[in-house]
């Protein structure tokens, strides 16, 4: 049991290139089931690896359970990976894929043999699946075996690396939850890379968001949703993304589709302070209410996407002629090509810098 | 209506072409494949025959067949099977022990300037072996090992080693990074990543390598030729003796020869699952 800390680490691959991991500081509280979410680039993998001992510190530290590990080989830090491709040995049968560990440790075999049952266990894998070599397995009962060989170690830290991306999409939604149960069960620090926010928002107990190999965000869920520090986190949270548009500012609000929405003061004041004419306006979907023509945003309705309990508008702004998306009731939704106009709360706007892509006044 | 399949619904003039196409590809499949064959079928036809029957031209297809140059073959070929089974597995044992470290130092954990290593290896193969033979007799002389089983060892491990090391490293960067990585986090040191990971995973790699170094020490005629007499002579020198002087002694030539073959046909044929898995290996990724 132990917590992780990134203090400042950085890794950088080619002598004048952008660091891929540019002095990342993180804190993982003991038990904590951290997720590392970003696009691709972003340098999730590589601060996943860096905590591994699989890549070389190039500036900072890395920290486990107090204790600097920088320097430790991977061996030695009492941690478990679960990779991508689950990198099962191929000539070994189940049992001596998830024993392995425990071999090289030079567990008694009997010892070996009752904790990778008690792991199958854990993990529902028939006991049958054991003296089964891993070509003869389904995918889903791979990434399993994968991830037995990690709780079989007893680790204090858990590593997992996009572990359901080679799932299909229903086996992914149940796994997900099994592995989240199984975290809360373990109680094992655990730290979890993907690119799929959906994944982070219902794992983690906090999502680190990253992107070009800086944290832009670290938060709750619920925090990363409701309170994004900038742009970037507002649009790659929450499905389908934010609506963001670049807006001219008036005196009272922001101006947008043939309409004004008022601003905060606060907003309003940090705007001016930073003498912008502009800024980007955020909307969620679901904060686009459909106002029966009495609206202040009008738009044509250009697509709808029924997703049976909701229906997904792609709305033509009045004025503008940009696209946005909203988020309506699946009944009834509008037909493509008619006139809509949606109401908004002036509280469920965000507003953000043009440039630097800050949140104003958050 | 009832479905008709779609092979009953083709036009006649289509279905035409489509079966010429087929049966012409089929004929020439054959008639390469047999033009191949025909030596080999000829030489074995040959081996059957008594040697006034051997030399004819057109070649006689009809004969009495009879076994006497194979009892002939037996008779005279027992100290040259030895050597050459001796030289070529203690030759290809002695390429596996030393190429398999060299791989690793080449591709799992390069050492520094392994372009460099790789490429001196492939430069000694550019080297016509006539050119070398002159010095390589007079080391052999000077170091009293001139007609002893020795030097064909020595010399085949040689001649064999650099493509062996090349076939091995590409079969070790086959292994995913992945999978080494885990073995590393699970506790692995080197020696037991080769064992346990490496090398269950290139096995049939190793085999077809085995398989290329076996044939070409097997049927190596010019360094035994100029480096051994009769202690160490191996079989080509023997099936070459076939043809004295005095002129061609075919039918026995041939029937040597087919003996000489069957080794390296068998072994070729029990490995041959691991030897198509080991080549193509590569081929899917």
């Amino acid at each position: 049991m132990a917590g992780v800390k990134f203090v400042s680490a950085s890794r950088v691959y080619a002598k004048d290139a952008p660091p891929a991991v540019d002095a990342l500081d993180l804190d993982v509280k003991d038990g904590e089931f951290m997720v590392l979410v970003g696009p691709s680039g972003s340098g999730k993998t590589t601060a996943l690896r860096m905590l591994a001992g699989l890549e070389p510190l190039d500036g900072g530290r890395v920290e486990i359970g107090e204790k600097d590990v920088t320097f430790v080989p991977p061996k030695d830090r009492d941690i478990a990976m679960v990779f991508q491709n689950y990198a099962l040995y191929p000539s070994k049968t189940v049992a001596e894929n998830m024993g392995f560990a425990l071999k090289m440790q030079g567990v008694h075999k009997d010892e070996r043999a009752r904790r990778v049952r008690e792991a199958a266990r854990l993990l529902d894998l028939d006991e049958k699946l054991l003296d089964r070599k891993p070509k003869a397995l389904s995918g889903g009962q791979r990434q399993r075996v994968a991830m037995g060989r990690a709780i079989v170690r007893e680790p204090r830290v858990f590593l997992m690396d996009e572990p359901l991306s080679n799932l299909d999409a229903k086996l992914r939604v149940q796994t997900r939850s099994q592995i989240a149960e199984l975290q809360r069960r373990l109680g094992i620090t655990t730290v979890y890379v993907t690119h799929d926010q959906v994944e982070a928002m219902t794992m983690g107990h906090r999502v680190a968001v990253l992107a070009g190999g800086h944290l832009q965000q670290c938060d709750t869920p619920r925090q990363l949703y409701d309170n994004p520090v900038n742009q970037f986190v507002a649009g790659f949270i929450g499905s389908p993304s934010m609506n963001l548009q670049t807006v001219p500012l008036t005196e009272s609000g922001a101006r947008i589709a043939g309409t004004v929405i008022p601003l905060p003061t606060a907003v309003r004041t940090a705007a001016s302070q930073a003498g912008l004419r502009e800024i980007v306006l955020g909307i969620r979907p679901e904060h686009l209410h459909l106002a029966d023509g009495r609206g202040d945003l009008a738009g044509d309705v250009m697509l709808v996407e029924e997703l049976g309990a909701d229906a997904l508008l792609h709305v033509r702004l009045a004025e503008s002629g940009n696209l946005i998306v909203a988020r309506t009731e699946g009944r009834k939704p509008p037909p493509p090509g008619q006139q809509v106009t949606f109401r908004v709360q002036p509280d469920d706007v965000f507003a953000f810098h043009p440039e630097t892509g800050a949140r104003l006044a958050g | 209506m009832t479905a008709v399949p779609v092979r009953d619904r083709e036009p006649a003039a289509l279905r035409l072409r489509r079966m010429t196409g087929q049966v012409g590809w089929g004929v020439l499949a054959w008639v390469v494949g047999i033009a191949f064959f025909l030596p080999v079928l000829w030489m074995v036809l040959t081996a059957f025959k008594p040697e006034s029957a051997a030399q004819t031209w057109p070649p006689k297809f009809v004969f009495t067949p009879t076994l006497a140059q194979f009892r002939l073959v037996f008779s005279g070929w027992g100290p040259y099977v030895t050597h050459s089974l001796i030289a070529t597995t203690v030759s290809t044992v002695l390429v596996l022990a030393l190429a398999v470290p060299a791989a690793y130092a080449l591709s799992v954990h390069p050492v520094p300037r392994w372009r460099d290593g790789l490429f001196f290896f492939i430069s000694t193969k550019m080297l016509p072996i006539v050119a070398a033979i002159g010095p390589l007799y007079v080391l052999a002389l000077h170091a009293h090992l001139l007609d002893s089983i020795w030097v064909l060892i020595i010399l085949y491990t040689a001649m064999n080693l650099p493509l062996a090391i090349w076939m091995i490293r590409s079969f070790m960067l086959e292994v995913p990074k992945e999978m080494l990585e885990a073995a590393e986090l699970d506790g692995a040191g080197r020696v037991r990543e080769m064992t346990e990971v490496i090398m269950p995973v290139i096995s049939p790699g190793l085999v077809s390598t085995a398989l290329i170094c076996v044939i070409f020490a097997w049927n190596e005629l010019f360094l035994a030729l100029n480096l051994t007499v009769t202690n160490a002579a191996t079989l080509p020198m023997f099936l070459i003796s076939s043809v004295p002087q005095e002129g061609l002694y075919l039918a026995h030539l041939s029937a040597a020869a087919t003996v000489a073959s069957i080794p390296v046909i068998l072994v070729g044929w029990i490995a041959q699952r691991s030897l198509v898995r080991g080549l193509s290996m590569g081929a899917i990724k």
